[in-house]
């Protein structure tokens, strides 16, 4: 369907393009210079006003089609698979399933008929859009061409149509945010308080309970494991790994920054600029086996060695690793904000007598400190929310521990693995997941949005 | 070294300040300097009386700065940057490889174009000198530095009550008065100084004119300026360069007066420049 | 002046900063060591960093390397009709189903002859792959005339064996000079060697030995433990297993059981191996794996003792397994090939089978769909926030949006996908267009902000030059300022793609984790990308994956490498300074 769509979309807009600059040069009769716009634009004027209402007819109206056709097939599913949520959604899915060409073999009676009403709806809606958008974008073809004239402005009317567009791209952006915001805080606020949900935590039990496993959530007869949203375990393990990561990462990336921007010749800069480059390119995933194959059993080695215990995922393997994800991002930020430090203030110190190292240590770092300070800001934030690293070499265990050589697991590994796989919609536990999403959503952009705003004051204060 | 005397570089005793005994504090023979392929200063040979102040005058770009900069070796932070010749100063060759830069910069001291306080309080702006060369064994002494060096500079008056806000929040006259107490709080034998007054306003640049009067009793000074006004309201020498040559050096009366080079004369009636 | 003339000359003298007294020297001489040691600080974080690169990359690529090449047995082999087309149809369809794995098995049985028992059988035709016939098949589809003849084909050996023999922890020490002359009591199944010397004495003591200092380890771990404050209950297992191992070793050298837990011995005898069970200094009792020609008199040294000295437990591949795949290689049958298979095929459960093409395909669907939105929506953004935005509210929060947008954590687009595209669009999951979505919209803050700054370093001369000779605002930006601008975008969107290539957690999220063997052929299907592709391998316990893992890796960083060159080059070639 979507490319009967798209043929017609495609064929409204060329068709347009040539009637009306045909029409155009034939009003013009050879005199363009008299015309207020060129043939091509009253061409590319009429091609969008033919273009534009049959591309958002189809859009919205397959959209429409879908959730028509959704809401047929529940009502076609019956009273006690509807009553029932996450039997509902299995159903729905399946017969989805059915209707997209997968395998019917196993599809009882009811989802059968669920996915024929289903696929009778959708065809329904999806071809009475295909005639709507047709008839639009005719109305806007025909519309367009009874405008073309000498005087017409289109090249004006282009480009307010032109500029609509670029508006559009711009907010897009925003949209995202708002998305965000819709998935996170919509599914949040179910969490918390919408009472079709069992075994939900209050707020409270969330933000400080001790204890995390919602991996018990579903089996109701398995009265002794006790279901717990007990966020402070997953704070702690978070915190933990970060906390390793910007130990490792803070010192090596500011002094490699300095390093860079003070000391290193022309050559070195060379060789050494390209290293930070390639280690901030490798993708988190490398990262997380190098973690999880190299790292690790190094660590538990050496624990032994000095006969401690290590488990074999520890948050100090993840945590290294992190920091030497992070390390290049400390550094070229670090590098810009010292590269910004003006040398007049260089020269003062110098011309004070200070030695190199004075000079950086007691002019340039402390003018350079609130950016500095918002390097490390984001890179905390980065680090907050890393996933595959700690999913890889970080564990499962909610352990509520301060120690490094223990395994802990943090915020994204469990939305991870809450979502990873089979997942019932509209449980306690994936609502979990969201709640997670929203805790780390909210704090990486807190702490962007101040670091952002110190560097951009701290910008302005050298500009 | 070479000392028989340059017929351009007439330093004679009798400067405008009789009392000054006018022996040579630097003296620089054929100086050249390269920045990577420019040469930017032709053999410039020049000296500078003690206890006085020697204005180098000249068009943008004519190396008065360079050479300025040549004195407390600051071109050696510029990477592309050579310097050939001699500068001694009291006899000795500051570009001696045993020379250590950090102790030439302790007896030169320099205030630049732009005022440049550290982003810290106006306190340790001034003790910072202090503090990196070890002048000072209690904070009662270094208390005496500071406050004497901000006399000095006569900035005293006006923050002896805020000694511990920023320095960057002081007014631009004030910042550069700050920038020349932090020079003299190490009691450098030479100060130079790079158009110390080009981003201040007429009133805080008299008080400047004025400090640099009281100044000369105890320092070597050396200045860049663009104003020819200002080099003739405040010195005793005057030094004309143009396109990297000293084209004349001289008593700043006879040089505004009686320029002896052509060059001088027509930069002087301000037919070019 | 009023404060000059109060103290300014006559304000107190400053002391002279001093270079000559001693005092003064050692002052120095401190700040210098000071300023040495800060720059060997410097010096020394670019090192680390450096070092961990280093590391990183060559643990990957000593991993890598032998996970693009595979172990294969070659030889001819018989292409028995009866075993593909009985009724010698020849036509394709026949030729595909036919069964070629028993041929190769029938190739295997030929190259180490008078393997008897179903156990022993099992273990040797557990050398091949379940596709070990694979490569026979399309050289008889390709000429079906091969059917009934000998053909020289190569047989994928599986990833146990394959591991194996790429992994040189296993060693194998023989032992020649044998003393005495050895009695086989038969050819096949449980035999006896009767031995005229204390062959066998030395070989006890070594089997004592290493038991001695395995109890040693276990006491040792218990105390640790002890130390720790264990419960004595917690330890009762691991006492009780010293005690066991303590009375074997202390016991009388009469005669040791061999287990799987110490090092492997066999026997090689009149053309045969046995592995032994137990021993007495003169005499083993074992079990035949490959069949002895006779029972004849061996003469000293003509026979010998072999000790695979890695512990069976410890290997995934058992003695008899190692000892046929050992006679394979003694003949000269295996080799180890490129295995170009990696690239032509999709994922497999059995590791000698698991190949990238299906995730490389996936990730470049997925890639077109990123690409194809976000560099027409990210540009013409640019255009408008650098070009056309009036200086508003809105401007002000588009634009701290996307400088937020690009800190967001990458899963969070995930749960956006999860949310908004599966479960309100009901987009289909694990799909190559949800993907591209997701990754479009986590990578368009990067090119919104490489395309603007692209777009401000092209001075205003330009527009102004445009906008003179009665061009529009939006002419001069088309036709002017976008052209040159073009390089600079061009860079940042090649450095968001190499972005968006190596992104695994948030196609976690929207289902691109799912098990596909078959490569994708369009948006909508079911699809993995390479990242996920490591990951899933990654977590496989089979050793062979990790070294799929790592090549797959080192394809992974060698893309990467392209296209950040290649933006590298863009820039260099196109860099211009206004």
């Amino acid at each position: 369907m979507a490319s009967w769509y798209a043929l017609v979309a495609v064929g409204l807009f060329i068709a347009g393009y040539i009637l009306a600059g045909s029409r155009a040069r034939a009003v013009a009769g050879g005199d363009y210079a008299g015309m207020h716009s060129l043939p091509t634009y009253h061409g590319l004027y009429t091609a969008s006003l033919a273009f534009l209402p049959a591309l958002f007819i189809f859009i919205c109206g397959s959209f429409i089609a879908g959730q028509l056709a959704t809401y047929s097939a529940i009502s076609a599913l019956p009273e006690n698979i509807q009553s029932d949520v996450l039997r509902q959604g299995a159903a729905l899915r399946e017969a989805i399933n059915i209707v997209r060409g997968g395998s019917p073999a196993a599809a009882s009676a009811e989802v059968q008929s669920a996915a024929e009403s289903y696929g009778s709806v959708l065809s329904a809606g999806q071809w009475a859009t295909l005639a709507l958008g047709m008839l639009a974008g005719f109305g806007g073809l025909s519309w367009g061409l009874s405008r073309v004239s000498m005087n017409f402005r289109a090249r004006n009317n282009f480009e307010k149509l032109v500029h609509g567009l670029l508006w559009i791209c711009a907010t897009i952006a925003v949209l995202t945010t708002v998305g965000i915001v819709f998935s996170v805080v919509g599914e949040t606020y179910r969490f918390f308080f919408d009472p079709d949900i069992k075994g939900k935590p209050t707020v409270f039990e969330f933000l400080f309970g001790t204890d995390w496993n919602p991996q018990a959530a579903m089996r109701a007869d398995q009265g002794d494991i006790q279901t717990a949203y007990g966020f402070l375990p997953l704070l702690t393990g978070t915190l933990l790994i970060t906390t390793i990561a910007i130990v490792v990462a803070g010192p090596l990336g500011l002094f490699s920054a300095i390093y860079l921007a003070e000391y290193a010749s022309p050559r070195m800069r060379a060789i050494a600029k390209p290293i930070l480059e390639i280690l901030a390119g490798i993708p988190t995933v490398v990262l997380g086996f190098f973690a999880a194959l190299t790292v690790a059993p190094y660590i538990r080695g050496w624990g032994e060695a000095f006969g401690l215990e290590v488990a074999s995922e520890s948050a100090l393997a993840a945590g290294v690793v992190m920091g030497m994800m992070i390390i290049p991002f400390i550094s070229s930020l670090s590098d810009d904000v010292i590269n910004a430090v003006p040398q007049s203030l260089r020269d003062g110190a110098y011309a004070m007598g200070a030695t190199k190292s004075e000079t950086i240590r007691q002019v340039i770092l402390p003018a350079a400190l609130p950016g500095i300070v918002s390097a490390f800001m984001l890179a905390i934030s980065r680090a907050i929310g890393e996933t595959m690293i700690v999913v890889m070499a970080a564990g499962l265990a909610a352990n509520l521990t301060f120690n490094p050589l223990d395994a802990v697991t943090t915020i994204t590994v469990q939305i991870k693995t809450i979502l990873v796989g089979d997942q019932e919609f509209d449980s306690a536990k994936t609502l979990a997941a969201f709640a997670l999403g929203f805790v780390l959503f909210f704090v990486t952009l807190v702490l962007n949005f101040i670091a952002l705003k110190v560097v951009q004051r701290y910008r302005e204060q050298y500009d | 070294m070479d000392m028989r005397p340059d017929p351009l570089i007439m330093m004679t005793t009798q400067t405008a300040q009789a009392t000054v005994a006018a022996k040579p504090k630097i003296v620089a023979r054929n100086v050249n300097v390269f920045y990577g392929e420019k040469h930017a200063l032709k053999d410039v040979s020049v000296d500078i009386p003690e206890r006085s102040v020697t204005s180098f005058i000249g068009p943008s770009g004519c190396g008065k700065s360079t050479f300025l900069r040549c004195i407390n070796r600051m071109n050696d932070t510029v990477p592309s940057c050579r310097v050939e010749g001699t500068i001694l100063i009291d006899g000795k060759d500051i570009y001696d490889p045993a020379l250590d830069p950090v102790q030439l910069r302790a007896r030169v001291g320099m205030v630049f174009q732009k005022p440049n306080p550290f982003p810290k309080s106006i306190y340790d702006n001034v003790a910072y000198g202090p503090r990196i060369h070890g002048l000072s064994r209690s904070k009662g002494e270094l208390d005496q530095i500071v406050e004497a060096s901000l006399r000095k500079a006569s900035l005293w008056e006006e923050v002896k009550d805020r000694l511990t806000d920023s320095g960057t929040g002081l007014s631009g006259g004030q910042q550069q008065r700050l920038c020349i107490a932090r020079t003299i709080a190490i009691n450098p034998e030479i100060i130079l100084m790079d158009e110390p007054c080009s981003a201040l306003d007429p009133i805080a640049t008299a008080r400047i004119e004025e400090l640099m009067e009281e100044l000369r009793h105890n320092f070597t000074i050396v200045i860049v300026t663009h104003s020819m006004q200002q080099a003739a309201r405040v010195s005793q020498q005057t030094a004309f360069f143009h396109l990297g040559h000293v084209v004349e050096v001289g008593e700043t009366p006879q040089i505004f007066t009686n320029p002896t080079d052509k060059r001088t004369q027509d930069y002087i009636t301000g037919r070019f420049g | 002046m009023t404060d000059l003339t109060a103290g300014g000359v006559n304000a107190p003298a400053i002391r002279r900063v001093e270079f000559d007294t001693e005092e003064a020297k050692a002052r120095l001489r401190r700040r210098y060591r000071s300023e040495f040691r800060f720059k060997v600080y410097g010096f020394a974080a670019l090192a680390v960093t450096t070092t961990f690169l280093l590391l990183l990359l060559s643990s990957i690529v000593s991993k890598g390397i032998p996970g693009f090449f595979q172990n294969v047995i070659v030889t001819d082999v018989l292409v028995d009709a009866g075993k593909i087309d009985p009724e010698g149809n020849g036509d394709a369809a026949t030729l595909r189903a036919g069964d070629y794995t028993a041929i190769a098995r029938a190739a295997l049985a030929e190259a180490i002859p008078g393997i008897e028992g179903r156990q022993l059988k099992k273990e040797l035709n557990g050398l091949l792959s379940s596709g070990a016939g694979d490569a026979l098949r399309e050289q008889v589809l390709a000429d079906p005339s091969l059917v009934g003849q000998r053909v020289k084909t190569q047989l994928l050996l599986a990833d146990e064996a394959d591991v194996f023999l790429k992994d040189s922890s296993t060693t194998i020490r023989t032992i020649a000079d044998t003393r005495g002359i050895a009695t086989p009591t038969g050819t096949t199944g449980d035999v006896t060697i009767f031995v005229g010397a204390n062959d066998f004495a030395d070989d006890i003591a070594e089997v004592k030995a290493e038991l001695k200092a395995k109890a040693a380890a276990i006491m040792e771990a218990i105390e640790r433990r002890k130390a720790r404050g264990a419960g004595p209950e917690s330890l009762k297992d691991l006492e009780r297993e010293a005690a066991d191992l303590r009375i074997r070793y202390e016991a009388a050298a009469t005669s040791e059981t061999l287990d799987s837990k110490t090092p492997s011995r066999l026997v090689a005898i009149n053309g045969g191996i046995v592995k032994v069970k137990e021993m007495t200094p003169t005499l083993v009792k074992g079990e035949v794996i490959i069949p002895l020609k006779s029972t004849a008199d061996a003469a000293p040294g003509t026979w010998q003792i072999r000790v695979y000295e890695k512990p069976e437990s410890n290997r995934n591949l058992n003695d008899r397994g190692l000892t046929f795949l050992e006679a394979l290689k003694a003949k000269g049958l295996v080799e180890n090939r490129f295995n170009w298979a990696f690239f032509t095929t999709g994922d497999s459960r059995e590791a000698e089978l698991a190949g990238i093409q299906g995730a490389l395909v996936g990730s470049i669907l997925t890639l077109l769909v990123t690409i194809g939105l976000c560099l027409p929506i990210g540009v013409l953004a640019a255009i408008y926030l650098e070009e056309f935005a009036p200086k508003n509210r809105m401007t002000e929060l588009i634009e701290i949006n996307i400088n937020n947008l690009a800190a967001v954590p990458s899963i969070v687009f995930g749960l956006l996908g999860l949310a908004v595209f599966l479960n309100f669009f009901n987009l289909p999951r694990s799909a190559p267009l949800v993907g591209g979505l997701v990754l479009a919209l986590l990578v368009l803050p990067t090119i919104i902000i490489a395309s603007r700054a692209a777009l401000k370093s092209v001075p205003p001369s330009i527009r102004e030059a445009a906008l003179g000779v009665g061009a529009s605002h939006q002419q001069a930006v088309f036709h002017h300022v976008l052209p040159l601008a073009m390089p600079g975008i061009m860079t940042g969107t090649i450095i968001g793609m190499a972005h968006a290539l190596g992104e695994t957690a948030p196609l976690l999220m929207i289902g691109m984790i799912a098990f596909i063997v078959d490569v994708p052929t369009s948006l909508t299907q079911a699809a993995t990308v390479l990242p996920v592709q490591i990951f899933l391998w990654s977590d496989l316990p089979e050793p062979a994956f990790k070294m799929k893992t790592a090549a797959a890796i080192m394809v992974l960083l060698a893309v990467l490498f392209v296209m950040n060159g290649l933006a590298i080059w863009l820039r260099k070639k196109f860099e211009r300074r206004w």
